[in-house]
């Protein structure tokens, strides 16, 4: 019996468009969706432009009782796992009742919930906090939801490993399947944006202060000078592969590999982490650096930080490292934090399942010594995708995904 | 091969002592450590008492850079791991074979609710002031940084994750530690979790929907878990680590295996964001799969350590979990819960507790429920109500439900049976 993990589906909210059509059309098209924000004035944060979801109504995803009770990153969360089962074709009603969990990563909580009720503490006195700011504002908002809204009674959790998190919650879930679970959701969605918050991401000191959409987010370039924030995430349906295929769902890619370790905020040291990292997510999935056709960037836009990835992949991939097709789709709508390695996972799985690489928006004079992918969506037979994340605090995670067997006759 | 998880080290910070030696005492005393908060003004709030950790970062080999850098409860997570890692007393490991996950609740809320005030001139501007935000505030944001901390203090370079679970995260990060050694990802993980959410959003945040206790008069006597006189729980701070390496790893260089992570498990109720299902049904599964995974049945429990909040609801939730989880056993084995002793410090309480469960295998004592005088009537088990009690623990379930409907468990075994 085959015990693989598949992805069958997925969801998405992203700067760049709301379910997975718009998402990837605007992918491989090179959209960019960077712009001021029109929440409030960013400016004296040193952020002029951040990758915000414009068209998000949360009333379409989320039902009036528990929007009030929520933040918008349990709104896009919830939207997100919608579309993730809609996507895969899977009812949780017709699984088992502990079959089926959720796993989310989180990196900062429901701030702007949590900003409106600490002022009111702070101007009005205690008795002026709500009853909901207990379930609206801690990191675990997500999956307490999602698990309530669809009725998933299986394993649940959440993890909190900035944006490496959002990979290492994939490995997580799979980890439950080898262990009797039959069906995950699991991703991350963020929702950074209050003042208080993006004045405590002013800290990290990682941020662009560009105010030209075409310029603020460049990395692996000459010009990198910090990634551009934003919000928005993806939940995916990952299911044994057995069980997928009895029921009729396909299986559009192996969640083959997961490797993470953890170098410290010194990102030079970071070229060690992740290279080692990419070695343990290669051998667990039986595959050799040779087998990669494709690496999907943690692109920090930090010039000791792209160097380092660059180190990494020479180190991975030996002379093929100038010839192995890179890529940073979001480039174009920006780092969503733990939301952001979700959604290149969306993206690896896309470019498996259609053979196309989606470009690098706005990237244009790379330095040459990655083959970086950009203005055109490239052609390319993927069967092995190497997708990497590093975290603000010092991990280095990677996954691997892979084509799935073809069916074999019975 | 099968990789197991032993315990190989213990640190805590809990209320009423800093180490393993101090805690232990207040459990088997049954003293409790409860009292009016002292950590800010608290007039004005409905509960004004909490079980306060009388704690100088000083005292305890942390610098003053490492003050400024870390919240509190990165501070108390430091010095837990730098007890439970002397303990362990590995001998130049591979650090890209060390790993590292932590828990917590609601991790950087002192550090964001103190800098908060400042830049909003007290709630008066939405639009803070960054100039009067300090340095080490983008650390305050996400609870990853109290893995990261862990992590440089004991030279992990394999996986670092944190846990945030609300009040289960302190047993899922253990559990979740445990299966990084089982699953080969790591030889030796330092797992724990650490809180400190006794700040006035938190504080405000429970006296909104009245889940903590309000005997302000009583501030000694008012965490009552199962008894028909409690009125709610009484927040708590502190931090647990432990040390888990894999057992022949720890077997090979001679270390104790003080006990075994043997199983973990968890369940989403699926029903309520702070609401508890009356039959516990799915506490009960956690607990079973737990058992199930560590190759024990529900008869060879010997010590139950509850979740024993002190709330109506979850006390009658998890009598019923155990019975549906034990059938007749449970009303033969005990079953204490330490939050009368050191209050509930959510994210971190339930490595807290498995500290405790630890110390208890190894001095063959069970903990006592402080403060049970009058039993309600639905709470029919045996709480070891007030003085610790004498008995040989083989096997002991720890048990642990919170916010979001997240139901955990883990197992503990003797490490001589496996």
């Amino acid at each position: 019996m085959s015990r693989a993990a598949v992805v069958t589906g997925s969801g998405v909210v992203a700067p760049t468009g709301i379910g997975v059509d718009a998402f990837w059309s605007a992918a491989v098209d090179g959209r960019s969706a960077l712009r001021p924000s029109v929440r409030f004035d960013s400016d004296p944060y040193g952020v002029a432009l951040v990758g915000e979801v414009a068209d998000f109504e949360a009333a379409d995803w989320v039902e009036p009782r528990i929007a009030v009770q929520t933040d918008r990153f349990t709104h896009f969360a919830l939207a997100a796992a919608s579309m993730a089962l809609r996507d895969a074709g899977l009812d949780p009603a017709t699984v088992p009742p502990f079959g089926i969990g959720v796993m989310t990563a989180s990196y900062s909580g429901g701030v702007e919930f949590g900003q409106r009720e600490i002022e009111r503490l702070w101007r009005d006195g205690p008795t002026h906090v709500g009853p909901y700011q207990s379930i609206a504002w801690f990191y675990a908002a997500g999956s307490g939801q999602i698990s309530i809204g669809h009725g998933l009674r299986g394993p649940s959790g959440v993890l909190v490993a900035d944006e490496a998190g959002g990979l290492d919650v994939v490995a997580a879930a799979v980890d439950e399947l080898r262990r009797g679970a039959l069906a995950m959701l699991v991703g991350g969605a963020e929702a950074p944006f209050s003042p208080f918050a993006l004045c405590c991401q002013r800290g990290h000191g990682l941020l662009s202060a560009s105010a030209e959409p075409t310029a603020a987010y460049l990395p692996h370039t000459d010009a990198a000078a910090g990634f551009v924030p934003a919000e928005g995430g993806a939940m995916l349906v990952v299911e044994r592969e057995d069980v997928a295929r009895r029921h009729g769902r396909r299986g559009l890619a192996v969640v083959a590999g997961h490797g993470a370790t953890f170098t410290g905020t010194d990102l030079v040291r970071s070229a060690e982490g992740l290279c080692r990292a990419a070695r343990a997510a290669l051998a667990e999935a039986g595959a050799r650096p040779e087998d990669v056709d494709v690496v999907f960037l943690d692109a920090l836009a930090d010039r000791r930080g792209d160097d380092a990835e660059a180190r990494a992949l020479r180190e991975l991939l030996g002379v093929r490292a100038g010839r192995v097709p890179v890529t940073a789709p979001k480039t174009g709508y920006g780092r969503c934090y733990a939301g952001a390695a979700p959604l290149d996972v969306v993206a690896a799985v896309l470019a498996i399942d259609r053979g196309v690489v989606p470009p690098t928006p706005n990237v244009d004079r790379h330095r040459p010594e990655l083959d970086l992918v950009t203005r055109r969506a490239r052609e390319v037979d993927v069967r092995t995708a190497l997708v990497l994340a590093r975290g603000l605090t010092g991990g280095n995670s990677a996954l691997v995904l892979r084509r799935p067997e073809p069916a074999r006759q019975e | 091969m099968i990789r197991r998880a032993v315990v190989t080290g213990l640190g805590v910070v809990a209320p009423g002592g800093t180490g393993t030696p101090a805690f232990w005492d207040l459990l088997t005393a049954g003293r409790t450590a409860t009292r009016p908060i002292s950590l800010f003004p608290a007039s004005g709030f409905r509960s004004r008492i909490a079980a306060e950790c009388d704690f100088d970062p000083l005292d305890h080999g942390l610098g003053a850079a490492d003050v400024d850098r870390m919240d509190r409860y990165a501070q108390f997570a430091a010095v837990a791991a730098d007890e439970a890692w002397r303990q362990a007393d590995l001998c130049a490991p591979d650090p890209w074979r060390i790993g590292v996950c932590m828990g917590s609740a609601v991790g950087g809320t002192t550090v964001l609710e103190r800098d908060y005030a400042i830049t909003s001139a007290e709630g008066r501007r939405w639009l803070v002031d960054p100039s009067r935000a300090s340095r080490f505030l983008h650390r305050a944001l996400s609870p990853s940084a109290l893995a990261a901390e862990v992590a440089e203090r004991v030279g992990a370079q394999g996986p670092v994750r944190g846990v945030s679970t609300g009040c289960t995260a302190g047993l899922d990060a253990v559990g979740h530690g445990a299966r990084l050694v089982e699953d080969g990802r790591a030889d030796v993980v330092v797992a724990g979790a650490a809180e400190s959410p006794i700040s006035p959003i938190t504080v405000a945040c429970f006296d909104a929907i009245r889940a903590t206790s309000a005997r302000n008069e009583e501030p000694a006597t008012a965490a009552r878990p199962f008894d028909r006189d409690r009125d709610g729980f009484v927040l708590g701070e502190g931090a647990a680590v432990l040390v888990l390496e894999e057992s022949d790893h720890a077997r090979r260089r001679g270390a104790r295996a003080l006990a075994e992570v043997g199983g973990f498990a968890t369940r989403s109720n699926a029903h309520h964001m702070t609401g508890l299902t009356t039959d516990g049904v799915e506490l009960a599964e956690a607990a079973c799969r737990a058992l199930e995974s560590a190759r024990r049945s529900a008869a060879d429990v010997d010590y139950v350590n509850a979740h024993g909040s002190g709330t109506r609801q979850n006390d009658r939730h998890e009598t019923a979990a155990l019975k549906r989880a034990m059938g007749r056993h449970a009303h033969e084995v005990p079953v204490s819960s330490i939050k009368s002793m050191v209050g509930h410090s959510l994210g971190a309480i339930g490595a807290i507790e498995l500290v405790a469960c630890v110390l208890a295998m190894v001095h063959g004592v069970v903990p006592p429920t402080a403060n049970l005088r009058t039993p309600d009537p639905e709470c029919d088990l045996d709480y070891v109500p007030g003085t610790a009690r004498e008995r040989h623990l083989r096997t002991v379930l720890s048990l642990g439900s919170g916010f979001g409907g997240f139901q955990s468990a883990v197992v503990l075994t003797d490490p001589a049976r496996s």
